[in-house]
């Protein structure tokens, strides 16, 4: 009999807000955080809206002790230690980082002892920051302006900061999150794009079940919105290119006129922890059990890795594995959190795969998809989505579905108010661009 | 009573070739793989030698979708040849009854080479002299016009995984984790997990990576980490010897096919290996440092002895993760002589680093291949350019020549910069 495995501690960071209580909020007025871009110009650009994080400055969010880290993170590494930082302390653990004090004197004691704990965070091609090349890069010119790497070799690479590598690593993510919440067990770093987050909270799973761990930190984080992450976005020929003047109503999910996805950046962290070491440290009310999870890979030769498969079989072959385990039959989910994107071929694939599961039983399971909301952030995208699955089934509460007034046929994910309703079981998953899928199955936690 | 889980098959592309038999005999000759690097000019480089596959390997000699993988890179070229050696080897092209959502994979790649010539002439083209910043308006018109959308998309971690996907219609679990230098051993370790909880009949795991263009070379140079015995390419990576100055990047791929026991024997598989211990732990140091005792390396090491039920009595070889850096290589030596104790002196270690260079997230994977021939042949490949005796490193690193001794348990240590450390045991099958 494996341990079961709680989620305790939310630390969700997008467009959505920072924190759970932010976020949940938000998404109750049922308000839209897709915008037109302000990072940089957009203008240049065939897609120029995205899910971009306000009012987000790391060396604010962090502990003062922490700051200094923070010089050599890309900001990817900065969303997912800032997501860290959020569940771990909403979870109430002692860690390094979250009791600095604490950790000064002889005795400190932690929650969990540094070896007992793991950390899974999914990440994704970090991209390297154009101003700060591009300010070496002039260094290095010929007469005619164009690029010489024999400057370059010999003396242009040295106006880069000897760390520069480590800020783009993707490992990174991990990296500091374990130095600063002190975590020795088991750590990974997935790097499945899209399916990356319920990928690191499957792996932790694993990793608590077979006892080499207590407790994980847990998910995911990655930003598109630099010049060069939002143009590889637009090259997948998956984002809305028409909507640019109507942001807020630019990503429609299951809807009939969808017309693309926002690029986006977020992510999130959790604290998953086995429910046996959660009752000895007196915690009493978790947020949710994770009860199944599942793993596939979607093949269909005639359509390739980088197109949507119509037949939506690898979805379908991931949520059979993760109810499976669950112990429960498809009839029992009670709410389903898709990728969703918003991007019609994907959109389709994933009702075809649903269908396989849910049958007719489709037409009545409410859909809530995240991402007309605030996009998708890539390999943080699944971590933001099991933070208010976790938060949905604590509060017994759907937020407000919004962006689907023409729904397609055979599935519920129209336009709704938010609903109290009886939440037992949420099926949530991500398929990634690249056809890795990985579904979650969370239980309200009694 | 756990699932025992076996190696059915192997595969490498390595700087020393892209087939078993001969690489395996150049390492246990002791020949170098490194020489001038020639995939961009790095002449004016601190460091301008590596080790580079050749420019004759070509994936199209090995897979049967060439449709499916047009435009791939590097990383994704060495994956899909060294998978399908592995995938034969196993016997596992002959075999028509193995259901696709039972065969997974599990990589441990890297991320893909920028394009680099298209980046510099976009972020030159976008400057802007006067605010000292980009104007993405410039940069974008730059890029579009100048960049491969198949290039940049291609570059993503988990593509690798994706081709090799559709090339095995592979349908079961699927991961890529990039844990750096550690990477391609997490990945085989976290494969058996997969197989040992009952997710999976099949497994094809292993690495691949590149960092051999000018951004990665960049990358390391800045850090001080890479060798620059640029007078001397051949006998510039000198793991464990005491004027080691830096590693040497290699680049390739390794890949095995594992399986449960009880699958291998209902096919009638060639048993090669079991793998039987898997360690994995974080130093929670420092990004730049390992942790000065080793603590973590040593607790990922002990972990993998735990979960085979042997002791260090037990293990007749180790192959080091041993980069040729000053601090890894005392510091493994460390870890190895703490949880060792006394059989520390007695326990030989060598690094096929010091002729292929350091295939960094694909590293772990060819040198648990190395592991499986070794237990094979009751052979164990040599550290060569071992010549001074740093008093930090005193173990037997079987400096220069290989040995022929019994093997019947090899550990296999991999270390990823950002303190993340993973450590097999793979043992005769018995």
């Amino acid at each position: 009999m494996s341990r079961r495995v709680v989620i305790t501690g939310l630390g969700p960071v997008s467009a959505l807000g920072i924190g759970i209580d932010a976020t949940w909020q938000t998404l109750l007025e049922g308000k839209t955080c897709i915008d037109r871009v302000k990072r940089f110009d957009p203008s240049g650009f065939p897609s120029q809206i995205a899910g971009e994080v306000q009012d987000f400055k790391v060396t604010k969010l962090v502990p003062k002790a922490d700051r200094k880290a923070t010089k050599v993170m890309a900001r990817d590494i900065e969303l997912a230690v800032v997501g860290a930082d959020q569940a771990a302390r909403d979870a109430g653990l002692i860690t390094r980082s979250t009791d600095p004090e604490a950790y000064k004197a002889d005795d400190f004691m932690p929650t969990y002892a540094g070896a007992r704990l793991g950390c899974h965070i999914g990440a994704g091609l970090i991209a390297a920051d154009i101003p700060e090349l591009a300010q070496a890069f002039i260094n290095a010119v010929k007469d005619d302006g164009s690029f010489d790497i024999h400057k370059w070799g010999a003396e242009g690479m040295t106006n880069l900061t000897p760390l520069w590598l480590l800020k783009y690593l993707p490992n990174m993510l991990a990296c500091h999150v374990t130095i600063l919440h002190g975590t020795q067990g088991p750590s990974n770093t997935i790097t499945c794009a899209e399916a990356s987050s319920e990928l690191s909270v499957g792996e932790s799973l694993r990793v608590i079940q077979r006892n080499a761990a207590d407790a994980c930190l847990s998910g995911g984080a990655e930003s598109k919105l630099n010049p060069l992450g939002f143009l590889r976005q637009i090259m997948t020929d998956r984002t809305n290119t028409t909507d640019n003047d109507s942001p807020s109503t630019a990503v429609r999910p299951f809807s009939s006129d969808a017309s693309g996805t926002a690029a986006a950046e977020g992510g999130a962290i959790v604290v998953l922890e086995a429910l046996d070491t959660f009752r000895d440290r007196g915690g009493e009310k978790a947020y949710a059990e994770i009860v199944g999870f599942g793993a596939s890979q979607t093949v269909n030769r005639d359509y390739g890795h980088c197109k949507a498969d119509p037949t939506g079989n690898g979805i379908a072959n991931a949520c059979r594995a993760a109810l499976a385990e669950a112990g429960i039959i498809a009839d029992q989910v009670d709410l389903i959190m898709p990728f969703g994107i918003g991007a019609p071929d994907s959109d389709q694939s994933e009702i075809a795969g649903l269908k396989t599961i849910f049958g007719d039983r489709l037409l009545e399971i409410p859909v809530f998809c995240s991402k007309a909301y605030a996009g998708n952030a890539g390999a943080g995208g699944g971590a933001i989505d099991v933070c208010i699955a976790a938060k949905a089934l604590s509060e017994q509460m759907i937020p407000p579905r919004i962006n689907c007034d023409n729904p397609l046929p055979g599935i519920n994910a129209g336009t709704a108010k938010a609903t109290p309703a009886t939440l037992n079981y949420v099926l949530t998953y991500s398929a990634s661009f690249g056809g890795q899928n990985a579904v979650l199955i969370l239980k309200k936690f009694e | 009573m756990t699932k025992r889980i076996v190696i059915t098959g192997i595969g490498w592309v390595t700087p020393l070739g892209y087939d078993i038999e001969s690489v395996w005999q150049g390492l246990l000759a002791g020949k170098s793989a490194i020489g001038k690097t020639t995939h961009f000019d790095a002449s004016t480089f601190p460091t301008s030698f590596c080790g580079q596959v050749a420019d004759e390997y070509d994936h199209d000699n090995f897979v049967t979708h060439k449709n499916l993988h047009q435009g791939v890179g590097a990383n994704t070229s060495f994956a899909l040849g060294a998978a399908t050696q592995a995938w034969r080897s196993a016997g596992l092209d002959q075999y028509a009854d193995l259901d696709p959502t039972r065969l997974g994979i599990y990589l441990g790649s890297g991320e893909g080479s920028l394009d680099f010539e298209n980046f510099a002439a976009s972020a030159l083209a976008g400057w802007d002299p006067e605010t000292r910043s980009i104007d993405a308006v410039k940069w974008v018109a730059k890029a579009q016009q100048c960049m491969n959308a198949i290039c940049e998309i291609e570059q993503e971690p988990n593509m690798p995984l994706s081709h090799l996907a559709m090339e095995f219609n592979a349908q079961g679990p699927a991961y890529n984790c990039l844990t750096a230098c550690a990477a391609s051993t997490q990945a085989i370790g976290e494969a058996t997990e997969v197989l040992r909880r009952g997710q999976a009949d099949v497994m094809i795991s292993g690495g691949a990576h590149t960092m051999i263009h000018p951004l990665g070379v960049t990358g390391f140079n800045r850090l001080t980490a890479l060798s620059t015995r640029s007078d001397s390419p051949q006998t510039a990576s000198r793991p464990f010897s005491a004027d080691r100055d830096g590693f040497v990047m290699g680049e390739g791929s390794g890949m095995l096919i594992l399986e449960t026991l009880e699958h291998a024997q209902k096919r009638g598989a060639t048993i090669l290996a079991e793998i039987t211990g898997y360690g994995s732990s974080a130093d929670a140091f420092r990004v730049t440092d390992m942790h000065p005792e080793g603590m973590g390396a040593y607790a990922a090491m002990k972990q993998a002895l735990d979960q085979a039920h042997v002791t260090t009595a037990d293990i007749d070889y180790i192959s080091a993760h041993g980069t040729s850096t000053k601090e890894n290589d005392s510091t493994e030596t460390m870890a190895i002589g703490k949880l060792f104790a006394e059989h520390a002196p007695s326990t030989p270690v060598s690094s096929i680093k010091s002729m292929l260079g350091h295939l960094i997230a694909a590293a772990g994977s060819v040198e648990a291949i190395v592991c499986v021939l070794a237990l094979r042949d009751q052979m164990i490949p040599p550290t060569i350019n071992y010549g001074k005796v740093d008093p930090e490193c005193q173990l037997d690193y079987v400096p220069n020549e290989s040995r022929s001794l019994p093997v019947d348990i090899c550990l296999s240590n991999s270390f990823g910069f950002g303190g993340q450390n993973d450590t097999l045991v793979i043992r005769k099958f018995l």
